[in-house]
């Protein structure tokens, strides 16, 4: 994908022509990939048009919990964010990296799976997830190494990114600067205007893929009224934040003060269960299994979505070095927030409010800063 | 994004097995050959990941330089599944390999000054490469002291290699062990207590370490009593790693990927971290 900078001019799409969208993108082999609620949740999924799409539907959001809840509207992406990200399909929970024979002579070969890079349309991509999946890039495509396969899936994704209407209990893409209007990395965006009888989305392109595609979508050119309206979303979501983040040195905040007792204190209540880590659309830590079949002579090595919570992350000969819930919790907060600034020029945190959504207990990220940066404020002025 | 890579990093190259030495009860040295094409280049210190057939992976260090023969020669103990799974090959058994990877001891760098070498227990074995490449040129080096610690007599690696480096007169090598019987003549004490009566200059001096994490934190600190400066000793460290190319997130070390960033890092860049406890 070519970065463009977005129109400002827009152009308007009634419904039949998001519908004509998801049919034209699976017309050029695209998987289309968008919002659908599942199991009391809106969750992303392959879907066929705009009867899939959860209208309706929002959902309510605070830390530890989740519900979904009628709208009085009919809105298609009248939501935040689910318990989904667009991870789970650029980096796949569990993916075979290759196999190995052993022959009668005893001799192992190795081969790599067959890989036709996986085409997806992504629907109603919100900002900070477009912010995640730039995180992702660095982490994947950037370093020493690359991950082809990931790199592969990526080139080829189309996206349509979604302005977010109406921020979560747990949203603070404001304080990270990520969002809440989708300003880069995008094919189209939309905004979902909504009113009356009128049922629009504000579409602009943002790449050169994205016009093309937009040529094919009948559509018409937004009224100033429109384009007003679809500005003023951005602007009424930006101040509805459910939580905030004071980002000021935060990667000192954090490197410097890994003996804070707050890290015990964050530890009696972690159940270090990684959930956190599996809802985050950023982290990206993975294991491997080496399987084996019952001839002996058939493995393969499969790698999985790990957490940095588990023991077993850390085990080497004579056992884990991170034991303790706190060094764990330090490990994945201390990482996101600070050594991933170090590590990859950017904060690992998109303040899409995942992890403290989908906490079983509740701990909110913010607040543990906020109480790391408080007690050394209070000790400095004492 | 360079999507372009023609070789993907995850995928090993088959080696074979050549001889099978054992060198300690737990403790076997393996020499490896490409069963086709040729071995890449490497740098003291660096390592490879070998793959087990079936069990796994493991990131385990070069312990001869390339400069000798045409393979890869690993020191392997017995210490989980897939580390003993290699223990246990015999020669013409096969193997994967993937590697090398990460950064080297700061062999170059150490031209002109006094040379300090810090082993404890295996961590010889990733310091081997670069005792060889410095004694393969000697008059470039000031005076080269080996100090190795383990934990008694049969622990001692590389027996024969310690034997003939002691017998040359341009080299200090001392051996101590923690505890050992009456038919021990040798040092008795853990190695930290050897720095002090090494002949080196201080301020002008390199000092390489490689052993356990507490060891490597212990000759750290008598390093710097001794006046070393923290940019001049280089501790090889070891986390849990799975993919070996900063992809997995596993071998954080603080900011630092002990993968690409290390296994040898400079003490000034990890001081801080060495001392804080499950970092």
């Amino acid at each position: 994908m070519q970065a463009f900078k977005a129109d400002t001019s827009g152009f308007a799409l009634d419904t039949a022509g998001l519908q004509r969208l998801f049919e034209v993108l699976a017309e050029d082999g695209y998987r289309v990939v968008g919002p659908t609620r599942r199991d009391d949740a809106i969750v992303y999924d392959e879907i066929g048009g705009i009867t899939a799409l959860p209208a309706g539907w929002t959902d309510r959001q605070e830390p530890g919990r989740y519900a979904l809840e009628r709208r009085e509207d009919n809105a298609f992406f009248g939501y935040a964010v689910g318990p989904h990200s667009w991870k789970k399909f650029l980096f796949p929970p569990s993916e075979t990296l290759w196999s190995a024979h052993r022959g009668d002579d005893g001799v192992m070969t190795v081969a790599v799976p067959e890989r036709t890079a996986d085409k997806f349309a992504f629907i109603g991509v919100r900002a900070c997830e477009l912010h995640a999946m730039a995180v992702q890039d660095r982490v994947f495509g950037e370093g020493p190494y690359v991950d082809t396969a990931y790199a592969a899936r990526r080139s080829n994704a189309f996206i349509v990114a979604v302005n977010c209407a109406e921020a979560g209990g747990t949203c603070f893409c404001v304080s990270m600067e990520t969002g809440p209007r989708a300003t880069q990395g995008f094919d189209l965006a939309l905004t979902e205007l909504i009113g009356g009888d009128e049922h629009l989305f504000l579409i602009e392109a943002g790449s050169e893929a994205g016009r093309r595609i937009l040529e094919r979508v009948p559509h018409g050119t937004a009224t100033t009224e429109q384009a007003e309206a679809a500005r003023a979303v951005s602007e009424r979501t930006a101040s509805q934040m459910g939580r905030s983040l004071d980002t000021r040195g935060i990667k000192e905040l954090l490197q410097d003060n890994p003996e804070h007792p707050r890290w015990d204190d964050v530890a009696a209540r972690c159940l270090t269960c990684a959930n956190c880590t599996m809802v985050c659309p950023t982290c990206f830590c993975s294991t491997v299994e080496d399987h084996s079949d019952l001839t002996g002579q058939n493995a393969e090595r499969v790698r999985k979505w790990d957490s940095c919570f588990t023991m077993d992350y850390s085990y080497i000969h004579g056992g884990s070095v991170r034991t303790a819930a706190s060094s764990r919790y330090r490990q994945w907060m201390t990482h996101k927030l600070a050594n991933w600034i170090d590590q990859f020029g950017t904060s690992g945190c998109v303040g899409c409010g995942r992890c403290i959504t989908w906490c079983p207990v509740g701990i909110d990220l913010t607040e543990e800063v906020a109480a790391i940066r408080a007690a050394l404020d209070e000790g400095r002025s004492r | 994004m360079r999507a372009d890579i023609a070789k993907d990093p995850f995928v090993p190259e088959i080696y074979r097995v050549g001889s099978v030495r054992r060198e300690l009860a737990d403790a076997v040295t393996l020499e490896l050959e490409p069963v086709s094409g040729t071995r890449p280049d490497f740098r003291p210190g660096q390592f490879n990941m070998l793959y087990a057939f079936g069990v796994g992976e493991v990131a385990i260090s070069m312990s001869v330089g390339a400069s000798e023969g045409t393979g890869f020669v690993h020191t392997v103990r017995n210490a989980g599944a897939v580390s003993g799974a290699l223990a246990r090959l015999e020669p013409g058994a096969t193997l994967g390999v993937r590697g090398p990877f990460g950064t080297g001891w700061p062999v170059a760098e150490a031209e002109g000054r006094d040379v300090l070498i810090v082993a404890g227990g295996l961590g010889l074995a990733p310091l081997r490469p670069a005792i060889q490449e410095v004694l393969a040129r000697r008059e470039r080096f000031g005076r080269v002291t080996i100090l190795v610690g383990c934990r008694s007599p049969s622990d001692i690696l590389y027996q024969h290699d310690l034997e003939q480096w002691k017998q040359r007169l341009d080299v200090n090598v001392e051996v101590t062990v923690d505890h050992a019987g009456t038919d021990w003549h040798g040092n008795v004490g853990f190695v930290t207590t050897l720095i002090p009566r090494s002949p080196f200059d201080p301020d002008n001096a390199i000092a390489m370490v490689c052993g356990p994490e507490v060891m490597m934190r212990f000759a750290a600190s008598g390093l710097q009593k001794a006046g070393m400066p923290a940019g001049n000793i280089y501790l090889s460290m070891e986390r849990n790693m799975k993919c070996a190319i900063g992809l997995c997130g596993h071998c954080q070390f603080g900011p630092a990927f002990i993968c690409k960033d290390g296994p040898v890092l400079p003490l000034e860049r990890i001081a801080g971290l060495l001392a804080v406890q499950e970092i």
